[in-house]
């Protein structure tokens, strides 16, 4: 039965893709063959997750090849519960890209190369949750990762070219560095196999073992975007369209992270790093949510306390107990969902209020009461506010870390607090500014119409609310000048009127909208773009299910502690590996 | 059979070239850099299968003295990602030629302006309670786009091609066709 079943997750997108790019012409048709077939791969994973529960961990082998030889799939807990997370977020995020471009038109954005590319992504994702070998992990992480670059890179404008070289460069480093690895583990071990390697890596002296560790860990650690290697991703994340940043902080990094989890785990017991992991885990929670407090742009806070929050799995990592290794295991799950989820509430915002800088956002709450229930339950959830699956993984993984004891790790527990209230600093930030500040008419004024009437000779003249309190003639600060002030070049003005856009922001008086509900206010605003109902709806489906998380943590958490055990026990992959000698 | 040390020496060569170019600030040398790094690894690769024997093929030779043939393997499928990932690069490189008239990393905007709010917390900048002097010299206009940039060559290139849109605004168009 898994033996059917588990290539699918793989084989099902790949030749979705080859479909979707035969279809490319009708988009109709193409929307529905990508949404048809992730759909399909979210039952197949669904089913794979409730056999290999219930069954334990099963292995096939590609082709029929004789086992140690054969490339293999296996199927554990952790590999189907990822499988599951990973699928639906897709699915998700596919129907709201579904309902962007229904509603903006596909001549105008590139989507017939889009769905082929995300279903590839998705492949690549399935491929590196199943691949029973390291070299198999490899294509896994390369087939995600160059659809990943098309994906960030889509229309290639200015901004995202130079995003997009950034994360492109440093991924490449990353790949070079596994394959690399991969190449020394070779030359030790004879084997590239992870249930073989499991075996023969422990028979190698400790400083070889040491180096393949070190070498593996900072190739992964540059994925999953661990503090010393975590600056691309604020860097390359925020100025890709919406769902595609949402896919990728949802996925790309947590693929690093199962690469780590499987790596310490399966070849590397003994926890000779532990130490520096959960040093690596202290400073990426820190350092990332510090990040996030400093940022006004909705997605580059994201993106920071995406970076941060990858600090809570590698700590639960670092504890190398079993309680640990389940909170990490949750703590993944969740935030996959919720991170995917609060990077589509953002490109929501960016539609409604026509950009995503705090500083310019204001009267959200009034102007879309859903859209600020749809931004405020992911925010608390990934702050941790009690109900919600957020504060359950965080309990879990501060309980495993107590359980552990010692200095280091209740400093590591106390780190992890303070990054919890930070975030919820960061996030009730953008809260209150965006949502609750009264409303003021240049917030929803950027758009690229507006700014080309800025543009225009008397420019920021109908844009000042304040009535001509602010002197047009006011000179270009240095910074925006550039040192090119004599030379008035079309797009000077155009700064300017930005410029002056941002000064009547600065300077109008809240005196309409503060005492008064402003129900109208939200109306009477230059009209942006709707939100249309499909991307609501995929969007409010991605939050049912990161509180829906919350209603099923119970036997959630029981399912992750149980792949825990597996994983911690190591024989369950192993035997299902060998196992599949017997069957075949 | 006798292990050589020829690969090692190449490969060792190869991976400090390419480091050294891949700190280049320049994009062309970025690229260079990661050729040479991907081919030191793939030699890394094909030489982890030990000293070189005959080729692995049935009837050829016996089992005991063939080259191991898996790490050949894996490196016909490196090269080939290596080689499509490397195509994609310069073609990014000439794409932000086309954009900007650079091929070198360009500076991140946002992080200049983040940087640049020195002594002041997110919240002093708030709009609607500071004095817009302070804000002149202290904040600009969220600047996704190349606000910094000072080359007037760069400045009036970017005029023409996008007439009209405001220098912040994040998704400039494509580069229209026909335009130079």
């Amino acid at each position: 039965m898994i033996g059917d079943l588990a290539p699918l997750p793989v084989l099902l997108p790949l030749l979705g893709a080859a479909a979707a790019l035969l279809v490319g012409r009708h988009p109709r048709v193409q929307r529905t063959v990508s949404i048809a077939v992730l759909a399909g791969v979210v039952g197949v994973s669904v089913a794979l997750l409730l056999i290999a529960d219930a069954e334990g961990a099963a292995a096939v082998a590609v082709g029929d090849w004789p086992v140690p030889v054969a490339i293999m799939l296996v199927v554990d807990r952790l590999s189907a519960l990822m499988l599951v997370v990973a699928s639906t977020v897709g699915l998700g995020v596919l129907v709201f890209a579904v309902g962007q471009g229904t509603a903006d038109g596909d001549e105008e954005t590139p989507l017939s190369i889009f769905h082929p590319t995300f279903l590839v992504l998705m492949a690549g994702v399935s491929y590196a949750f199943l691949a029973g070998d390291l070299f198999n992990l490899y294509v896994g992480f390369e087939v995600l990762l160059t659809s990943s670059y098309v994906l960030l890179t889509l229309g290639g404008s200015a901004p995202r070219i130079r995003a997009g070289i950034t994360y492109v460069v440093v991924s490449l480093l990353s790949s070079l560095l596994f394959l690399a690895s991969i190449a020394l583990v070779y030359a030790a071990t004879g084997t590239v196999n992870l249930a073989q390697l499991a075996g023969r890596i422990g028979e190698l002296p400790a400083g070889t073992q040491l180096m393949l560790q070190s070498m593996l860990l900072i190739a992964f650690g540059i994925k999953a975007a661990v503090f010393p290697l975590s600056a691309w991703l604020p860097d390359s994340y925020p100025t890709a369209p919406a769902p595609v940043t949402a896919v990728f902080a949802g996925l790309l990094t947590k693929v690093g992270v199962y690469a780590i989890i499987r790596t310490q785990t399966l070849l590397f017991p003994d926890g000779a790093l532990d130490d520096v992991l959960m040093w690596a885990a202290l400073a990426t929670m820190l350092v990332g949510i510090l990040g996030a407090v400093a940022q006004t742009d909705i997605r580059r806070i994201l993106s920071f306390t995406l970076v941060s929050h990858i600090g809570y799995m590698v700590f639960g990592i670092a504890l190398a107990t079993t309680a640990g290794l389940a909170g990490a295991i949750f703590y993944v799950v969740h935030h996959i969902a919720i991170q995917t989820t609060l990077f589509l509430v953002a490109g929501l915002i960016e539609r409604r209020g026509g950009t995503t800088s705090t500083a310019r956002l204001g009267g959200l709450a009034t102007a879309s009461p859903l859209l600020a229930v749809l931004f405020f339950v992911p925010a608390m959830n990934l702050a941790g506010i009690p109900p919600f699956s957020g504060f359950i993984g965080k309990v879990g993984l501060l309980d495993a870390g107590v359980a552990v004891g010692g200095w280091q790790v209740y400093v590591l527990v106390g780190g992890a607090v303070v990054t919890s209230l930070l975030t919820l600093v960061a996030m009730s930030r953008v809260w209150t500014r965006a949502f609750w500040r009264p409303p003021t008419q240049a917030a929803s004024a950027d758009t690229a119409a507006a700014a080309a009437r800025d543009a225009g000779p008397e420019h920021g003249q109908e844009d000042d609310p304040a009535g001509g309190e602010e002197p047009a003639e006011e000179p270009l600060p240095a910074g925006l000048a550039g040192g090119a002030t004599s030379t008035t070049t079309a797009r000077q003005t155009g700064r300017r009127g930005a410029w002056l856009r941002h000064v009547a922001v600065a300077t109008a008086a809240p005196a309409g909208g503060e005492g008064q509900p402003s129900g109208r206010a939200g109306d009477s605003r230059t009209p942006t773009r709707p939100l249309p109902a499909v991307m609501m709806a995929a969007t409010t489906a991605m939050v049912l299910l990161t509180v829906g998380l919350t209603v099923i943590a119970g036997p959630l958490y029981g399912m992750t502690e149980r792949a825990a055990g597996d994983l911690r026990e190591r024989t369950p992959y192993i035997e299902a590996v060998y196992g599949a000698e017997v069957d075949e | 059979m006798t292990p050589t040390i020829v690969l090692p020496v190449v490969i060792g060569g190869l991976y400090a070239a390419g480091v050294y170019l891949l700190l280049d600030r320049s994009l062309t040398r970025v690229i260079l850099g990661f050729i040479l790094l991907g081919n030191a690894t793939n030699l890394l690769l094909l030489s982890s299968s030990g000293p070189a024997m005959l080729a692995p093929l049935f009837g050829y030779a016996e089992p005991e003295e063939m080259s191991d043939p898996l790490p050949q393997a894996l490196v016909l499928t490196a090269i080939v990602i290596t080689f499509g990932v490397t195509a994609f690069l310069l073609a990014m490189v000439h794409r932000s030629w086309r954009l900007v008239r650079q091929e070198v990393i360009e500076v991140d905007e946002e992080d200049r302006r983040v940087a640049a709010r020195q002594g002041m917390d997110a919240d002093d900048v708030d709009p609607d309670d500071i004095d817009p002097n302070g804000l002149r010299t202290e904040d600009r206009p969220a600047g996704k786009g190349n606000t910094l940039h000072s080359d007037v060559d760069v400045e009036e290139q970017l005029a023409r091609r996008y007439d009209g849109f405001a220098s912040d605004d994040i998704a400039l168009p494509p580069t229209r066709r026909g335009e130079q």
